[in-house]
């Protein structure tokens, strides 16, 4: 019993240890905030559209989809873009953008000039829709299912490794259920 | 002394001067058309505000914050005391499109029982230590049974020894 006192502070040294280590992975991000929204149906909107329709909530259901945060004065979303490209004329995903904060001349010269990815883009000229779904930066990307309900929240640009393994193989399992 | 060119008085005064006007250093960062016209319901906004985490600078309240979204949250948090939600409401719906991360002072809940029950605990189990570790101490320094005749001659002998 006594003997079992004098490793309590390796105990305690290995716990601290671990959660130190954790913090020193180099892909480990204390910004990165967990989403208060997961699994809760996204929140309502209906915005104007850049190009000819409309963004709104209730016409996104059916399929898994992506939502983009995005805005012409963001630099990481520029890092992220062909990737998104990629994502759009490749794997042929249902990408949707939300121009945040932004305007609408500056989004179509960047999608002009950088290729347009989306579907269909909606203008949040107030950030009051990015509000609702708790965007505190752009870019963030939203996984939503059939059901419109939000399954996964990337923050930041997205990545190669993120697509590959998570984004991917999360939609697929989505589309077959 | 002499070559002193400013007089003590005008000193004082000059210290005495700034310090009232310490307090009004600390200026809030919400803007002049944020403000709700309502005194009564600023000052709830203001309250409310000043609990809630800016989620750009993380560590500053979206009262103290210059950041965009902590613009928009003050704004929000005014539309939502104007159409009449309680403090809590108001509250309430902002930590559910942010999570409990944007309350500076965390919430009591299972996952945060570490947090708020963590040092009281560390400080009942030191407590425990110190207490097994006086009562150690105390049964070595204490003379439970006399020595028998064996260890009586072995000490007497030591003894003798040292008398030498």
């Amino acid at each position: 019993m006594r003997r079992a006192l004098y490793l309590l502070p390796l105990l305690l040294f290995l716990v601290l240890g671990g959660f130190f280590a954790r913090s020193l992975r180099p892909d480990y991000d204390p910004h990165v905030l967990p989403s208060a929204m997961i699994d809760r149906e996204a929140p309502q909107f209906d915005l104007a559209g850049l190009k000819d329709e409309g963004l709104a909530r209730d016409a996104l259901k059916g399929g898994p989809v992506l939502i983009n945060f995005f805005a012409s004065w963001c630099v990481p979303c520029r890092v992220e873009h062909p990737l998104l490209m990629a994502l759009a004329n490749r794997e042929h995903v249902p990408l949707y953008g939300i121009d945040y904060k932004d305007q609408p001349e500056d989004a179509a010269k960047l999608l002009a000039q950088f290729g347009d990815p989306y579907r269909r883009v909606g203008l949040d000229r107030d950030g009051r829709v990015g509000l609702d779904f708790g965007v505190y930066g752009v870019p963030e990307t939203y996984v939503l299912d059939s059901d419109g309900h939000i399954r996964k929240r990337f923050v930041g640009p997205l990545t190669a490794e993120q697509v590959d393994k998570e984004l991917l193989p999360l939609l697929k399992a989505l589309r077959k259920s | 002394m002499t070559g002193r060119a400013v007089p003590s008085w005008l000193a004082k005064s000059v210290l005495v001067a700034f310090l009232l006007l310490a307090p009004t250093v600390h200026l809030l960062a919400v803007e002049p058309n944020e403000r709700l016209a309502d005194p009564a319901l600023e000052a709830r906004a203001v309250a409310i505000g000043t609990t809630l985490r800016c989620l750009v600078c993380q560590n500053e309240s979206i009262e103290d914050s210059n950041a965009g979204l902590a613009h928009d949250i003050r704004v929000l948090l005014r539309q939502l005391l104007l159409t009449g939600d309680s403090d809590t409401q108001a509250r309430q719906a902002i930590v559910a499109r942010y999570g409990e991360f944007v309350l500076l002072k965390p919430p009591l809940l299972p996952a945060t029982y570490i947090l708020w029950f963590g040092p009281g605990a560390l400080l009942v189990l030191g407590f425990i230590a110190v207490l097994f570790w006086l009562r150690s101490r105390r049964v070595s320094t204490s003379i439970d049974a006399p020595l028998d005749a064996q260890e009586q001659n072995r000490l007497d002998a030591l003894l003798h020894e040292a008398d030498r």
